[in-house]
């Protein structure tokens, strides 16, 4: 397992990270931390936690899924973390196929536009503008980029806290009712793992 | 105009580089694109390795006041977020790379930290299966 903290800071990480930690050497995962969002860019994820299942071979036979590890927001979310979970072991003990008969993670993977990768050129400007101390130059570039790509939570939220603004605050919970009042989904899981755990 | 000094990011590396500003608009020098970006113009178009992009509108790349920012990225099929202003500009990736990339289901190689600043690649761990997980504390 590989974990990717997309955020402004490793010190921001640095809780989860380390309440993350096993007891035992074996359980060891790779935890890594991206404050330019690298990984967004990369594989188009747009708002987190988003979940690849990547084969032996380096093929992504599982593309970008919405999967918690507990189930701390499922009355938020309606996820079960008990079906992801079940799906992804019976994946790796070779018990069952990565996606459902019929699926292709071809065609389940996103399609990208080109305001998608101008609005990540200018999470891109804003993120090294804020590095520079350049905050509100920053601030200009981060909010074109949510303008471009209103569906990416990780440009639109991720950015709340290099602008000051609270991820949890007012401001989100207006973004977010905004959101769901258009008839948007703000967690897009795959089909399969969606709604509670087979019995 | 405004002769002055210019970064731009090409995705993720940052060149400082002089430039000519005017407006909205940022010409180099050919010699401060090969520095930045890596490319030279040439009779055939914009060149790098053994690649050549032939230019569709070659005036609005090479202009009187030297080579055109946003000409060769809208060439290049690369999104350019730029701001004047703060004299820095970043060039992206363009949708249609990236989308023939994410189509051949080929996982992107990437190289991260870890908190102790040590680099990992998903290279590494070929051969075995990943769960590729992304979060944030926000």
């Amino acid at each position: 397992m590989i974990t990717v903290a997309l955020d402004k800071s490793p010190e921001d990480a640095r809780p989860w990270i380390e309440a993350a930690q096993p007891s035992s050497p074996a359980a060891m995962h790779v935890a890594l931390v991206d404050t330019a969002h690298r990984l967004a860019d990369l594989y188009n994820i747009v708002n987190v936690p988003t979940v690849f299942w990547i084969d032996e071979h380096g093929r992504i036979v599982r593309p970008n899924d919405v999967a918690f590890g507990t189930d701390t927001f499922k009355h938020i979310t309606g996820l079960e973390s008990a079906r992801h979970l079940g799906a992804l072991r019976a994946w790796v003990n070779d018990e069952a196929p990565a996606l459902p008969a019929g699926a292709s993670a071809h065609e389940l993977m996103p399609r990208l536009t080109a305001a998608d990768q101008q609005a990540r050129a200018e999470f891109g400007l804003g993120e090294w503008l804020h590095r520079q101390g350049q905050g509100e130059a920053a601030a200009r570039h981060f909010v074109r980029g949510g303008e471009l790509a209103p569906h990416d939570f990780t440009i639109r939220r991720g950015t709340m806290p290099m602008r000051g603004i609270d991820p949890m605050g007012p401001e989100f919970r207006a973004m977010l009712t905004d959101w769901v009042g258009k008839g948007h989904a703000y967690y897009k899981p795959l089909a399969d793992t969606q709604g509670p755990a087979a019995s | 105009m405004i002769e002055t000094r210019f970064t731009i990011i090409d995705d993720g590396r940052p060149a400082d580089v002089p430039a000519r500003v005017r407006g909205d608009q940022v010409h180099l020098s050919p010699q401060a694109l090969e520095r930045a970006l890596g490319w030279t113009l040439k009779p055939e178009g914009l060149c790098r390795a053994n690649v050549c992009v032939p230019l569709r509108a070659p005036a609005s790349v090479e202009t009187p006041e030297g080579v055109d920012l946003g000409g060769v990225a809208a060439a290049l099929g690369r999104p350019l977020a730029m701001d004047v202003e703060a004299r820095a500009a970043y060039l992206g990736v363009g949708a249609h790379e990236r989308s023939q990339h994410l189509g051949s289901l080929e996982a992107p190689d990437f190289s991260l930290p870890d908190l102790q600043g040590r680099p990992h690649s998903l290279r590494e761990q070929r051969g075995k299966k990943v769960l590729l997980v992304a979060y944030a504390s926000w």
